[in-house]
């Protein structure tokens, strides 16, 4: 056999489990990203999809936000305007999480309603502007 | 100031257009006047940044804050060291320090380009005035760092906390540097594809820069990183957030074409992968401005939503399509002169490692564009994180790691049985020694104990060349053995500083795998209660909070804890940890709290201490605790590669390979190139 046909059989190798490596990372961690919305219709649709890791673009509601710094429990809504749901999150909130942030909340809903959240990150208008002046 | 600064934006698109014109015109219709000019212009150009970036220095030292850019990142009570880097702090000012790094290197390339590679010059002038003039338009029509305030603001908004930090004086222009020297690089493959001269030459007149683009974007990414670790207080370096990954795509294209380049000088293959290579590395340097300024993908990191993305997607559009179409229509001129002659030899494992590079680059490129592409095809949006990055790039990174070690041990062109089982012997026995020693250790982490085990084989590989090295110079020379490694590192800059930048790639990988054996642990403590934290490193340390204290300095107020740490029941030291409260002159509140995370670091673990917060304004608080195996060799490693990748591109050290006629190929790869008796 050729050197030339031999590479070009270790080369589909290589792609070929770059390919594979990808579509099944992908399978096995990719998540949806939903809104609030969305998230509520998929659930009516299919109720398989409590439990499922997941995660959510959503405004904190404002005003809903309760910390339990004892056991370092985080609790409050979300919402994009129509449909809201509560979070529950053990952990420490990033630095830039208030009541009036964009949050991606990364975790699962169960069936009591309640998002369980493993990951909040708060966006900012930019972590390289100043917060506008309301 | 600010009329100064415009007038200056414009005269620079200006000269930026002429030399744009004149290079392109000058150089089809060989007119040395016209290319004269085209030269002359990208003086010019510098001049006139130069004068607009004064001009923004002047308006933020003097806290002129009828300027929008100096009102919206500065204050008057911030520190002078972060005034200076108030230049680069937002998205209008990165634009001006971007075209004016780009007009100075361009300037550069045509006072330091010498001899037969003057000829591609004209072209060189032209592409560095066209992108440095794109950068120009979106300032002057979508972002101008010199737009006036409609009125008088009493204090400007202050620079974000988290951009208070040493790291990020240097983070920024250094990976800037990386990106826009990309841009010289590009401009000599486009000059090389429109003269037609497509032989190794315009490879030898770009070899300093690419190495400079990759020592910057390593030095880049390596200060980013330090930034995450000790400013964000997530207890990681590297989060492969969206930015993180812009900055590293062309980092990996860059890398394999510092690799792939040495093919086509020893054997006139891979012509058309080596542009490709470096016309790619340039377009997702672009891209990934585009990404980071655009808002096109979610990020922690991304500058908001502005017109400024798609005055960036069009250009990217329009470069890609023009570069790809010129590319097409040269590629009957970039036939290989050689062919493949074995599988087992040193053309094929780069080949294997250009892949490796580039599946690698792919696949993060894939993930960071997974959101967007999935709702275009499928409709829902689908987010792939660090779990998708890791699971794909460890394998991966792993064979590269192993290639690394491979490489340099197989001959050229096809290497023979006897001189396998020589070069393999030492570093495979090592390697598996490296392995059967964790095994006994316990650690049964396959990752690790690849990660290590390979880097022990490649560790050996680096050893046995330089030993074999300096031996051939003792007999040749009778240099002692010190001054025979010093000669062999000077006269072979390029492959021996090679070889101490894998050795530096080995000391990144067993770091990495370090972070697999974190342990963590959040606590509420009261003055004098402690929390203990089991290390991996099977050391038990106790952490006791001492109390709070709480100050007000320079433009923020600071709540600071002090912890003592015992290890196994003995002291080793005290720790700050500190949440602080930025204010402006007025003692308002800006910006939402941030931490200042304390790090005890160490050669085998690093105790990484968040202070989260008091409970109800009490002594009582809420910290988290973390222990870091092996962070320091980040770092370390980090300055091996530096120093590495200096030695490589330190000047002199005998004529550069390619430069005079092809050197006779020696069978075996670890015969030194022996200079001859000048």
């Amino acid at each position: 056999m050729k050197a030339g046909t031999k590479f070009a059989f270790g080369a589909v190798l290589i792609v070929g489990s770059v390919g594979y490596l990808m579509a099944s990372g992908i399978k096995q961690t990719g998540q949806y990203f939903l809104t609030p919305s969305e998230l509520a219709q998929r659930v009516s649709a299919d109720p398989s999809f409590y439990d499922l890791g997941l995660k959510v673009g959503a405004h904190v509601v404002r005003g809903t936000v309760s910390k339990d710094v004892a056991t370092q429990t985080l609790s409050f809504h979300i919402t994009d305007g129509t449909v809201s749901y509560p979070v529950v999150f053990k952990g420490l909130p990033p630095d830039t999480f208030t009541d009036s942030v964009e949050v991606v909340v990364e975790g699962r809903l169960q069936h009591d309603g309640v998002i369980h959240a493993t990951n909040v990150l708060a966006k900012c208008g930019s972590r390289y502007e100043a917060v506008p002046k309301a | 100031m600010a009329l100064l600064g415009t007038l200056s934006l414009w005269v620079a698109f200006l000269v930026g257009l002429w030399g744009a014109i004149t290079g392109f015109v000058g150089g089809a219709q060989g007119r040395a006047d016209l290319q004269q000019s085209a030269r002359h212009a990208t003086f010019a150009l510098f001049a006139a940044l130069l004068v607009a970036v004064i001009s923004l220095e002047i308006g933020i030292f003097r806290h002129d804050f009828s300027l929008e850019y100096v009102a919206a990142y500065t204050s008057r009570n911030l520190p002078t060291f972060y005034l200076w880097s108030a230049l680069y702090a937002g998205q209008k000012g990165s634009l001006l320090f971007w075209a004016s790094v780009l007009s100075f290197f361009a300037m550069l390339v045509q006072v330091m380009t010498s001899g037969r590679h003057r000829v591609y010059l004209p072209y060189v002038a032209a592409v560095t005035c066209t992108v440095a003039t794109f950068f120009i338009t979106v300032m002057l029509f979508a972002a101008n760092p010199f737009q006036r305030m409609p009125f008088v603001p009493m204090d400007g908004s202050g620079m974000n906390p988290q951009l208070q930090n040493p790291g990020m004086v240097f983070h920024p222009p250094m990976l800037y540097l990386g990106y826009i020297s990309i841009t010289i690089p590009f401009a000599f493959a486009i000059s090389a594809l429109l003269t037609k001269r497509l032989d190794s030459d315009w490879l030898v007149a770009i070899r300093k820069w690419t190495l400079v683009s990759w020592l910057f974007l390593s030095i880049g990414l390596l200060i980013g990183m330090w930034w995450a670790y000790v400013e964000l207080g997530w207890g990681g370096y590297w989060a492969w957030d969206p930015v993180e990954n812009a900055a590293l795509l062309p980092w990996l294209v860059m890398t394999a074409f510092l690799h792939s380049v040495m093919i086509q000088e020893k054997r006139g293959m891979l012509k058309k992968w080596n542009l490709a290579l470096i016309l790619g590395a340039w377009l997702l340097s672009i891209f990934g401005t585009f990404l980071t300024r655009s808002g096109v993908i979610a990020s922690v990191h991304s500058f908001t939503e502005s017109p400024v993305g798609y005055f960036f997607a069009w250009f990217l559009l329009l470069a890609a399509a023009a570069s790809i179409a010129l590319y097409v229509t040269r590629l009957p001129l970039l036939e290989a002169e050689a062919t493949l002659e074995s599988m087992v030899s040193r053309e094929a494992s780069f080949l294997f490692n250009n892949l490796l590079f580039i599946g690698i680059a792919f696949s993060v490129l894939w993930g960071t564009l997974f959101p967007i592409l999935s709702e275009a095809f499928k409709g829902t949006k689908v987010t792939v994180g660090p779990p998708f990055f890791n699971q794909v790039n460890v394998p991966l990174g792993l064979g590269l790691l192993a290639l690394t070690g491979i490489g340099p041990l197989i001959a050229w062109r096809r290497a023979s049985i006897p001189n396998l089982k020589r070069q393999f012997a030492v570093p495979l026995t090592s390697g598996v020694f490296v392995l059967l020693i964790l095994l006994v250790a316990g650690i049964r982490d396959v990752g690790a104990l690849m990660a290590v085990s390979i880097g022990g084989f490649v560790l050996a590989t680096v050893i046995q060349e330089f030993a074999r090295g300096a031996r051939a110079r003792h007999r040749q020379y009778g240099e002692p053995t010190v001054l025979a490694l010093f000669q062999l590192l000077a006269r072979n800059r390029r492959r021996y500083g090679g070889y101490i930048v894998h050795v530096a790639i080995v000391l990144l990988f067993v770091a990495f795998a370090g972070m697999s054996f974190k342990t963590e642990t959040e606590a509420t403590l009261r003055p004098g209660e402690s929390a203990e934290l089991m290390g991996r490193d099977g050391h038990l340390y106790t952490f006791t909070h001492l109390g709070i204290s709480q100050y007000n300095t320079l433009n923020r107020y600071v709540t600071a804890a002090l912890i003592e740490v015992k290890r196994d029941g003995k002291p080793i030291g005290r720790v700050r940890t500190e949440k602080r409260q930025h204010v402006d002159a007025l003692g308002n509140k800006t910006f939402e709290p941030s931490t200042a995370v304390g790090i005890m670091s160490g050669l085998r673990v690093d105790l990484y201490i968040v202070l989260a917060g008091l409970v109800n304004g009490t002594e009582q608080a809420v910290f988290r605790f973390t222990i870091n195996p092996l962070v320091w060799w980040v770092w370390f490693g980090g300055f091996v590669l530096v120093i590495g990748g200096l030695i490589v591109l330190w000047p002199g050290g005998g004529p550069p390979p390619g430069t005079g006629p092809r050197q006779p190929r020696s069978q075996a790869g670890y015969a030194v190139k022996l200079e001859a008796v000048r």
